[in-house]
């Protein structure tokens, strides 16, 4: 019997045991997504249910989602949550599989047979379109992918955007992945060199022509999707000239009303309204220029006559704002068009979630069909058609929006639906009886080749990173290819 | 390389082995670990403080109260702080002066989130003053932290984010309501309707 199967019996051995004691068997769940929606799910659990085992996989070898792959690099101080996520994952009761792809490593149907129940986390990994014509030419990016790019996500290291061929980037969407895009572009890159942006994005941002960002949105300043703070930051970066112009900040009865009863949409306005009074300074060759566009709603990509199939502009709509019920108002085409050169758009229109098989899913929101976390069998929102013993948190559940903090209160209601549920007796066929759990999990991986990187792996990583990172003054430097991430592991 | 492997899969299930013990044992007298029991001490050296707020309370020395320490040999100034939670269950706590309430929470083992721990860069020690008296004894909040308080979920007249209010004497008798989590949170920054 070899180390590995020995191992795997006296396991067995143990849960038998423990099953058989007075105490009911060990409560198996596991959470797809290590993203902050994964994590404060997992330490609610732990905390709320002294007996359960909480497994967290991810598809990739590093945890934390977001946090490593979309919070920017020049942000340093939001990632200190990663802190709190490593101590759930140190907990006794908790273990990360890193590496296993719900949907191909293992299916969903599998492991809710492992396990009394699966909490789905997993995000946003596709983007929204626009559905227009030109979208797929050459130089046109979703702001997923780019930011995947700048933070080193090894599915985007190769995708290599063209920086030198313009000197004109359009950024679509106003939120504040829109702003974080605008500000890596714009940004001195010898301020980027200290963060832990992906060595093959700064170095393609040092090489780079773009001079001007123009950030498009087809409402108004009043309905800007971004928040102060990130606003406030795209607004100083050094030697930049934001325009802005003082018609678009007038405001109608609508817009007023909107804005009171919403402190972030009036905070953010007074800040587009204060630079817009700042006069551009005019400073020669080398200044760069971000500008804010309002009321325009793209309508088709315009082609490059002597570089076919790259894009070279936008068409875009004037719009105007038309009142659909209290505080709401939406973009409405006026029949004026006008074009904007560039070489280079970014599409941050917002994230959509991808579902996998056997996965009750609202194809137009983009969302897992659930009420309060409980996944719902199909649409009809009957309480009785609940899939039992499966759930959903984070973007995947309420839709791709919210601050890290969000997915706490979200991770909140998920795990009191569980709670309840539990209390209840909801699936007491199921959960009265044992589950392989983690055991079964890992004997169907191995059985399948594939490689689990466990926690301890990717604190590997991470001391790889951090020790790269400390011989370029940077405090991590990524690794960006599977394999080198692989590979890490194992030292 | 596939040795390897079978040993870090094996590594694994030890480990697991070991937790199958550990909850058969103890599950019916399991002791909670505190969470956030070393959280404090990393405060000082993370927090990135763009306003002064701290700097100029931390060096305040009037004597509102004054506490003999637990160990009783040094005198220390303390504060007395009233943490009441989610439950509405109140927490009397001593508070030396120049520390946040963030840090003194956790010091004292009270559930308040710090995801950033103090780097003003979250709004999950968002804290509401109890009494309006109290609150204007504090400095305004700076931008920064205004941007931060924007995403606080519950937003009241009188929130603060528990890691910009500093102990110093005026605040002794301070009660800090823990906004409990409010079930419509699909929108940033969820807030109530204003007062
Ligand atoms: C560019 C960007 C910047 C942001 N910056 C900030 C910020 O500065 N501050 C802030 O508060 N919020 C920020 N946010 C918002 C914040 O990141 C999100 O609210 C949060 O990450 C959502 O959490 P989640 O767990 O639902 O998803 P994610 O964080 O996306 O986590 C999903 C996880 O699931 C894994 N996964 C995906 N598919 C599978 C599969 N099939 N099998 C197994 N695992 C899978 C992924 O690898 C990932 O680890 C930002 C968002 C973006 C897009
Ligand atoms: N520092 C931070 O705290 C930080 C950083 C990054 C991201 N985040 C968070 O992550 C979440 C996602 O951010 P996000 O920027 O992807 O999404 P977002 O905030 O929802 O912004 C999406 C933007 O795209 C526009 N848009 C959507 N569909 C469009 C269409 N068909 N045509 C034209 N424009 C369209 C929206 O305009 P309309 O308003 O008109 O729909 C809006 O300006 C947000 O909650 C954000 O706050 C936070």
């Amino acid at each position: 019997m070899n180390f590995r199967k020995m191992a795997i019996f006296q396991a067995r051995e143990w849960l038998r045991r423990s099953f058989s004691t007075v105490y009911s068997h060990p409560f198996c769940v596991c959470i797809v997504g290590s993203g902050p929606a994964g994590f404060y799910t997992a330490e609610k659990i732990l905390k709320r249910h002294q007996g359960a085992q909480v497994d967290i996989i991810d598809r990739l070898p590093t945890p934390f989602g977001l946090v490593r792959s979309g919070v920017a690099p020049d942000h340093p101080e939001t990632k200190i949550v990663i802190n709190q996520f490593s101590r759930v994952a140190h907990h006794d009761r908790c273990s990360f599989f890193g590496n296993v792809t719900l949907g191909s490593s293992i299916s969903l149907s599998e492991l809710r047979y492992l396990y009394h129940v699966v909490v789905l986390a997993y995000g946003a990994e596709s983007d929204r379109s626009l559905g227009i014509p030109g979208e797929n030419l050459t130089g046109i990016h979703s702001a997923r992918e780019f930011v995947w790019w700048y933070n080193g996500h090894p599915d985007c290291k190769n995708l290599d955007p063209d920086l030198k061929s313009t000197d004109t980037a359009v950024i679509l969407g106003q939120g504040n992945v829109a702003l974080d895009a605008a500000r890596i572009l714009l940004r001195p890159t010898k301020e980027l060199a200290t963060t832990d942006i992906a060595e093959h994005a700064l170095a393609a941002l040092e090489k780079s022509t773009i001079r001007k960002v123009y950030l498009v949105g087809r409402r108004g300043p009043a309905q800007s999707a971004c928040t102060a703070k990130e606003l406030r930051e795209v607004l100083g970066i050094s030697h930049v000239d934001v325009h802005i112009q003082a018609s678009d900040l007038h405001k109608t009865m609508a817009d007023e009303e909107e804005m009171k009863n919403n402190r972030i949409q009036r905070r953010v306005y007074e800040l587009l309204s204060k630079a817009t009074t700042i006069t551009p300074s005019n400073a020669g060759s080398g200044q760069r220029e971000l500008h804010f566009v309002f009321f325009r709603k793209p309508d088709c990509f315009l082609e490059s006559d002597d570089k076919s199939g790259c894009v070279s502009g936008i068409n875009f709509e004037k719009t105007v704002l038309k009142s659909v019920g209290p505080g709401r108002q939406i973009a409405v085409g006026t029949g004026q068009f006008e074009d904007l050169r560039c070489g280079m758009v970014l599409k941050s229109i917002g994230y959509k979630s991808v579902p996998v098989h056997g996965l009750p899913f609202d194809h137009q929101k983009g969302v897992v069909l659930n009420i309060r976390g409980r996944v719902l069998s199909d649409a009809s929102g009957d309480p009785t058609l609940y899939e039992e013993g499966l759930y959903v948190c984070g973007w995947l559940k309420r839709g791709p929006t919210g601050i890290i903090a969000t997915n706490l209160y979200c991770a909140e209601e998920t795990v009191a639906s569980i709670s309840e549920d539990l209390e209840q007796g909801v699936f007491t066929t199921s959960s009265s009886l044992p589950k392989p759990g983690t055991e079964g999990l890992l004997q169907l991986l191995y059985n399948r080749n594939v490689r689990v990187v466990p926690f301890i792996g990717w604190e590997n990583i991470d001391s790889e990173e951090k020790k790269l990172g400390s011989l370029r003054n940077k405090p991590r430097e990524k690794l960006t290819t599977w394999d080198e991430l692989l590979e890490a592991t194992l030292k | 390389m596939l040795s390897s492997r079978l040993v870090r899969v094996g590594a694994c299930l030890a480990k697991e082995l070991y937790r199958g013990k550990f909850v058969s044992m103890f599950r019916s007298g399991y002791i909670q670990r505190p969470h956030y029991k070393h959280l404090h001490n990393l405060q000082s050296s993370t927090r990135v403080c763009p306003d002064t707020i701290i700097q100029r309370y931390r060096y305040l020395s009037t004597t509102p109260t004054t506490n003999a320490s637990e160990e009783g040999s040094e005198e220390k100034e303390m504060i007395s702080v009233t943490f009441v939670d989610k439950d509405g269950e109140e927490n009397h706590i001593k508070v030396p002066i120049g520390m946040s309430m963030l840090e003194a929470a956790h010091q004292n083992d009270i559930e308040l989130e710090g995801a950033c721990e103090g780097s003003l860069a979250c709004s999950t020690c968002h804290v509401i003053v109890m009494d309006m008296e109290y609150y204007n004894k504090l400095e305004e909040p700076a931008d920064e932290e205004n941007d931060m308080l924007d995403l606080a979920f519950g937003l009241t007249e009188t929130s603060r984010l528990g890691c910009q209010v500093i102990a110093k004497p005026e605040l002794d008798g301070i009660r800090l309501a823990i906004p409990a989590a409010t079930r419509n949170f699909a929108v940033d920054g969820y807030v109530p309707k204003p007062h």
